[in-house]
């Protein structure tokens, strides 16, 4: 029987020729990660261990997203005690406030990870660097303590679902619909333990960026990893970010699969995601009048160039509607640069909304933008649980920039296709 | 090993925003996340838990986030097992690695009900439901997890290698 991308890469890095569905491995990593939340937690244990040395320091990355900069004093002291860990380990990676971005967004921008490389993060979004054909995955702060020291992770090889991917996505729909519409189609936990493998002509009509955000939600499907296989479009963007060797690993024709979806790109329509739970979608037209409080654009899963840019493609000459309070939130350094070379920030200012320095902020209900009782909020973000924002009363609405942009300027949740000129 | 308590029922897809709200993500120790452990599902678990108690649910225990805050706070806040239909796999990762006692067992999330007794024989896998005077059969661990479980967390498997 033939394996998937994802067993290929796990059996190349367990050192095995082949490896099955529900096989107990251990695996070398590439990068370890972790961010101002749960590398501390893995500081402290990597205190009870007998080795006390980073496997290698170039392949440990500290990354300070969360509450950066520092919300309150516990924060502050949370990321003093990242910053004195990477000083003290010389990591090459670390960073900080003035070089920072939220992880997801900056490993591969910063050329951290290619192709066929394994990477756990202690996020469990850390499953974004699919889209470059990598095994990545999320995992806790022990397991990150334990990747640090050994370079190693144990891992249960993921059985897979195919996504085969077909047509030409309509203007106003990018990555974030089609995984949304594919957790509405299986379900929170319907890739529970395996692999979501996206395949088909279908990908060529998708950006880069499209499919960050399509790996990036894997998680809210209950998958291990999504993973795209590696395209001209993959090696392009890995040979501008990375001077690393990247290796391509393609699925064996006779790769078995739990299950095969067909995803017609075409037929597709802007979709959100209704409290309190990603597969509670709906298409933009189907429901009723849903008025919201705030707007947000941003997060590990729409803060890249491409999503400001098309926030400011419908935020451009219009403005936020009164009583609604619009945060944009570029996702790295890099993004917030270029986005002001091209002129968004200016865009976004003018329109009424606020542009707030890289953080995850109010996606986890940090800070910068929280609820209170009873407001909704339309996000760009990956989780509308309750309480996710804010006050156990208040809502999330997930969906993509372009149905947050217009939204935020209807005062309700529209698609860009309803906003009049 | 064996654990016995009174149980505390959820249903499905209880996710690890409300286990422990990001509001307190900000503190790393134990006893402090233990103090704000279940709040936004259930205001009055942390005033009612009493160390040894239970938590039973149904589908996908754990969705969401990779925060290890979420089984340290149920550890901390003394719960001896949670028994799920399915776990998320980041949370079933980070029970086993910091040692706080999970089982699969799709009958037992079914049958039992809030306030139950229930005792829970790790060995076995023998879930038995006293109030109820039923039994059921959870599923053991594979070897290698045993292993760390044993070993008391992944760091003191690491540490004995």
């Amino acid at each position: 029987m033939g394996m998937t991308m994802t067993q290929k890469i796990l059996a190349a890095h367990a050192g095995l020729a082949e490896v099955k569905a529900g096989q107990l491995i251990e695996a070398e990593l590439d990068l370890v990660m972790g961010n101002d939340i749960t590398a501390p937690v893995a500081i402290n244990e990597m205190k009870k261990m007998k080795d006390q040395n980073v496997f290698d320091r170039d392949k440990v990355a500290l990354i300070m997203d969360h509450f950066i900069p520092n919300k309150d004093i516990k924060s502050a002291e949370n990321c003093k005690c990242c910053r004195e860990f990477a000083v003290r380990h010389e990591l090459t990676n670390y960073f900080d406030v003035g070089q920072m971005g939220i992880e997801h967004a900056l490993v591969p921008e910063k050329g951290l990870v290619v192709a066929g490389d394994a990477v756990i993060g202690a996020d469990s979004h850390t499953c974004t660097y699919g889209a470059l054909g990598a095994f990545s995955t999320g995992v806790g702060s022990t397991d990150m303590a334990a990747g640090m020291v050994t370079g190693k992770a144990w891992f249960k090889v993921p059985s897979a679902l195919k996504f085969e991917l077909v047509g030409k996505p309509s203007k106003w729909v990018s990555g974030k619909d089609v995984i949304l519409h594919i957790i509405g189609r299986i379900g929170v936990d319907g890739a529970l333990y395996k692999s979501m493998e996206f395949t088909g002509e279908g990908i060529r009509n998708l950006s880069m960026d499209d499919r960050f955000t399509i790996c990036n939600m894997a998680i809210e499907a209950g998958g291990k990893n999504g993973i795209f296989p590696v395209d001209e479009l993959a090696e392009e963007y890995m040979k501008e970010h990375s001077k690393r060797d990247f290796k391509v690993y393609e699925a064996d024709p006779d790769a078995e699969y739990e299950a095969v979806y067909t995803i017609d790109l075409s037929k597709l329509k802007p979709t959100v995601s209704f409290p309190h739970l990603p597969e509670n979608t709906k298409e933009t037209g189907t429901f009723g009048e849903v008025k919201i409080d705030q707007a947000v654009i941003g997060s590990c899963t729409n803060g890249r160039i491409s999503d400001m840019r098309i926030a400011a493609e419908i935020l451009k000459g219009r403005r936020v509607a009164k009583g609604v309070r619009c945060i944009v939130i570029p996702a790295t350094q890099n993004v917030y640069l270029q986005a002001l070379k091209e002129g968004l920030i200016e865009t976004f200012i003018e329109a009424g909304a606020v542009v707030s320095t890289p953080t995850c902020g109010p996606c986890l209900g940090g800070y910068m933008g929280i609820l209170a009782a009873g407001e909704r909020c339309v996000s760009t973000t990956n989780r509308n649980f309750v309480g996710r924002m804010g006050h156990v009363d208040s809502e999330v609405y997930l969906a993509s920039p372009a149905v947050a942009a217009a939204s935020a300027v209807a005062g309700h949740i529209v698609c860009p296709c309803e906003l009049g000129d | 090993m064996k654990a016995n308590g009174s149980v505390f029922k959820y249903g499905d897809n209880v996710d690890t925003d409300v286990i422990i709200p990001a509001r307190y993500l900000n503190a790393t120790e134990g006893a402090e996340l233990a103090r704000h452990c279940m709040e936004d599902i259930d205001k009055e678990f942390i005033k009612k838990v009493r160390p040894g108690d239970i938590i039973v649910a149904r589908k996908n225990f754990g969705c969401g986030s990779s925060r290890e805050h979420a089984p340290l706070a149920i550890k901390c806040a003394g719960v001896s097992c949670v028994i799920a239909e399915t776990f998320a796999r980041i949370f079933y990762r980070n029970s086993i690695n910091i040692g706080l006692p999970i089982i699969e067992c799709k009958e037992a999330s079914e049958r039992i009900d809030d306030g139950d007794q229930v005792e829970i024989d790790f060995d076995s896998g023998v879930i038995t439901n006293v109030t109820k005077g039923e039994s059921y059969q959870g599923q053991a661990f594979p070897e290698f997890m045993q292993r760390i479980i044993t070993a008391g967390g992944l760091v003191n498997y690491i540490n004995e290698k």
